[in-house]
C-alpha cells in the first residue's frame, strides 16, 4: 500500500503538470474551468496536507527515485515553503472559482482549454519552485512557470498586452539567464547543485571571485523575477493589461517565489560563507527595499487607472518584504516571510474586488469609478476592507508584518529610526491613495454617460469569494497563529543556517 | 599568456554582452529576440566550457576502455535542458510577435509606443 504522505512533495508538483495537457481535450463549454478549479483544490488540499506535517513537527524531504541526495534530485518542503505554497495554491483556488463569469467574457469559448492548461503550468511551475531543493531544477521550474504566465498575460482582449508581454518575455529571460550563469560558475567552483551540498562545500572556495560573481548574478537576476525595485518595470503594464483573473492570481504570489529563491539562496549558501555577505546583502537591497516603498507608493498616489495603481502599490509592497528580509534579525525576517501571506490575501482580495469592477464598469479608472459605491456597495466594502490591510490598520493581516517590522527596525538604532519613518511614510501614502478611491466611488456624484453603465451587483458567486479573501485578511490580523508560526520557524531556519 | 589562455571566457563575455546590447539598443523586436538568442548562448559556452577537462573524451563508456579520462557529462545534460529552455522562450516571443504585427501593423518599438500613447 503506497503512503500517500511520503509521495505529497512530490505530488503537489506533478498533479498540476499531468493534469495541464488533459485540460486541452476538454472541449465542452466550461468543463475546462472546472477541471482546472478542481485541480486547483486538489493542489490547495495537499498543501494543507503538508501544513499540517510541518506543523507537527516534520519536514519533509523527499529524493526523486531514490537516488540519494548529493547525486540524485531532492525535494524539500519546510516551514517556509509551506506558507509560500498555501498561498500560490489557495491564490490559484480563489482566482478561479470566483472569476468564471470574468474569464468567459475575456477569453474565447475556443481557446479556453490552452488557457486553463497554461494556469495549471505555472501552478505546477510556482509549486516546484518551492519545494525543489537543487539550484538547477528552481531554474527548470522557474522556467516553466514564467513561459506559462507569459502566455496567461497576453490572454485578454486588451492589445496593449502584447508589448507588455514582449518586455516581461526579454526582461523575465534576462533574469533566468543570469541566475542560470549564477549557478554555473557555483559548480565551477563546487562541483555540486543541491543547495545543501553547497553549503557544506562553498566553505572552501569562498573568498574567491567566481564565488562572489556568483552572488552577484544571481541576486540581480531573482530581483528581475521578482520586480524589486529599479527592475520592476515590467510589472506594472503585465498587471494592467492582463485579464482580470491572471492579474488576481499574479499579483498574490508570482513575485513572491522569485523573493522565496532569493532568501533561500543568500541565507542557506552565501550569508555564512562569503566574508562581509551579511553586510552586502543589506547594504546592497536595503536602499532598494527603500526606494520600492517610497517610489512605488508615490507614483501609485497620481495614477488614473486602477489596476495600474495597485500594480505599482505591489511594487511598494515587495519592498516591504525585502526590507523586513535585509534587517537579518529574526523579527526582520518574520515580518518579511508573513507579509508574503498577508499581501497576498490583501492584494488578492483587492483585486477580486477590481475584476468585480470590471464586470459592470467599461473602463477602470477614476472618471468611471465615481459614485461606483451607490450600485456596488459590497464590492467596494471588499475593496475598502483590503485597502486597510494594505495600510495596516490594526485588526488586518496587514498591521502584523507592519507590527513586526517595526519592532525589527527598532534594534537597529538610528537606522532603524530611519527605517520606522519610512514604513510610516508608506502607509500614510497608501492612506492617500485608498481614500481618492474611497473619495472617487462614496462620495462623488456619477458622471451624466457613465450612469447607465453600471446595472447593479457583480455576479454573486464572484462577491462572496471576494468577501471571503476581505475577511480572512481581517481574521488572520486577528488570529495570526497559523501564519505566524510558520514564519517565525522559517526565519529561525534561516537564521539557523547562519550560526 | 594566462590572461590570453583563457579566452573561452573572453568568448563567453563578449557575446554575452553583444546579445545584451542588442536587446536593450534595438527598436526592431525580432532583433530584440535575436539578441536575447545570443545572450542565452553566451551561457550555453560558459558550462560547455567549464565541462570540458583536459585530454577527457566524450563521456560515453566503451567496451575494452579502462583507463579513459571522460569529460563532465553533467554540465552538458543541464545545457541541453538550458537549450530547450531557450528554444521556449524563443518560440513564444515569435508567436508574440506574429501577434504585435496583426494588431499594430508594425514591430518597431517606438512605433508601437507611439499607437499606444494615441
Amino acid at each position: 500500500m503506497i503512503n500517500l504522505e511520503t509521495h505529497l512533495p512530490a505530488l503537489q508538483v506533478l498533479v498540476p503538470m499531468l493534469l495541464a495537457p488533459l485540460v486541452i481535450l476538454l472541449r465542452p463549454r466550461g468543463l475546462a474551468w472546472a477541471a482546472t478549479a478542481a485541480v486547483s483544490l486538489m493542489a490547495f488540499a495537499i498543501a494543507v496536507s503538508l501544513t499540517m506535517g510541518v506543523m507537527g513537527g516534520g519536514l519533509y524531504s523527499y529524493e526523486m527515485g531514490s537516488w540519494p541526495a548529493p547525486y540524485g534530485i531532492a525535494l524539500q518542503v519546510d516551514a517556509f515553503s509551506v506558507l509560500v505554497l498555501l498561498v500560490i495554491t489557495a491564490a490559484s483556488s480563489i482566482a478561479l472559482l470566483a472569476c468564471k463569469s470574468s474569464l468567459d467574457s475575456e477569453i474565447e469559448a475556443t481557446r479556453q482549454p490552452l488557457f486553463y492548461a497554461a494556469w495549471l503550468l505555472v501552478v505546477a511551475g510556482l509549486c516546484g519552485i518551492v519545494v525543489a531543493a537543487d539550484a538547477f531544477n528552481i531554474f527548470v521550474f522557474m522556467e516553466i512557470s514564467s513561459l506559462a504566465s507569459y502566455v496567461l498575460v497576453a490572454g485578454g482582449p486588451d492589445r496593449r498586452a502584447l508589448p507588455a508581454v514582449f518586455k516581461y518575455l526579454i526582461m523575465g529571460t534576462i533574469g533566468a539567464t543570469f541566475y542560470l550563469i549564477g549557478i554555473g560558475l557555483i559548480y565551477m567552483m563546487t562541483g555540486t547543485l543541491n543547495l545543501a551540498d553547497m553549503e557544506l562545500r562553498i566553505h572552501e572556495v569562498a573568498d574567491q571571485r567566481p564565488i562572489l560573481v556568483a552572488a552577484g548574478f544571481i541576486t540581480i537576476g531573482l530581483a528581475l523575477k521578482a520586480a524589486v525595485f529599479p527592475l520592476h518595470v515590467w510589472l506594472p503594464n503585465a498587471y494592467t493589461y492582463a485579464p482580470n483573473a491572471v492579474t488576481v492570481f499574479l499579483a498574490a504570489c508570482a513575485t513572491k517565489v522569485a523573493l522565496y529563491v532569493l532568501m533561500r539562496f543568500d541565507f542557506v549558501v552565501f550569508q555564512q560563507n562569503l566574508v562581509g555577505h551579511e553586510i552586502q546583502f543589506a547594504a546592497f537591497l536595503m536602499p532598494l527595499a527603500v526606494l520600492a516603498i517610497l517610489i512605488g507608493s508615490a507614483v501609485a498616489i497620481f495614477e488614473p487607472n486602477l489596476k495600474r495603481l495597485f500594480a505599482y502599490s505591489s511594487v511598494a509592497q515587495i519592498g516591504y518584504i525585502l526590507l523586513g528580509a535585509s534587517l537579518v534579525s529574526m523579527m526582520g525576517l518574520t515580518a518579511g516571510i508573513i507579509h508574503i501571506f498577508n499581501h497576498a490575501l490583501a492584494k488578492g482580495a483587492i483585486f477580486l474586488a477590481v475584476a468585480c469592477l470590471a464586470t459592470r464598469l467599461t473602463h477602470l479608472n477614476f472618471k468611471h469609478l465615481a459614485g461606483a459605491a451607490r450600485q456596488m456597495p459590497w464590492t467596494m466594502g471588499a475593496l475598502v476592507l483590503g485597502g486597510l490591510s494594505l495600510i495596516g490598520v490594526p485588526g488586518t493581516a496587514g498591521f502584523i508584518s507592519k507590527w513586526y517590522l517595526v519592532m525589527a527596525a527598532l534594534e537597529r538604532g538610528p537606522l532603524g529610526v530611519f527605517l520606522i519613518l519610512v514604513i510610516i511614510a508608506g502607509s500614510l501614502m497608501a492612506l492617500v491613495y485608498i481614500w481618492r478611491i474611497v473619495e472617487t466611488a462614496y462620495f462623488q456624484a456619477p458622471g451624466a454617460q457613465v450612469n447607465a453603465q453600471i446595472s447593479g451587483e457583480a455576479p454573486l458567486p464572484m462577491l462572496v469569494i471576494t468577501w471571503l479573501t476581505a475577511l480572512s485578511s481581517l481574521y488572520f490580523g486577528l488570529v495570526p497563529s497559523v501564519p505566524l508560526w510558520l514564519s517565525s520557524a522559517a526565519a529561525e531556519s534561516l537564521l539557523g543556517h547562519l550560526r | 599568456m594566462e590572461l590570453l589562455g583563457l579566452y573561452y571566457y573572453w568568448i563567453f563575455a563578449a557575446l554575452l554582452m553583444i546579445g545584451f546590447y542588442a536587446v536593450i539598443a534595438k527598436l526592431n523586436l525580432i532583433k530584440k529576440l535575436i539578441g536575447l538568442s545570443l545572450f542565452q548562448s553566451a551561457v550555453f559556452l560558459l558550462y560547455i566550457t567549464m565541462g570540458k577537462v583536459s585530454d577527457g573524451t566524450a563521456p560515453i563508456f566503451q567496451d575494452g576502455l579502462t583507463d579513459q579520462v571522460f569529460s563532465n557529462p553533467l554540465p552538458q545534460v543541464l545545457i541541453l535542458t538550458a537549450i530547450v529552455v531557450g528554444i521556449s522562450t524563443t518560440a513564444l516571443g515569435l508567436g508574440v510577435v506574429v501577434r504585435i504585427e496583426e494588431e499594430y501593423g508594425t514591430i518597431e518599438e517606438n512605433e508601437i509606443r507611439e499607437i499606444d500613447r494615441q
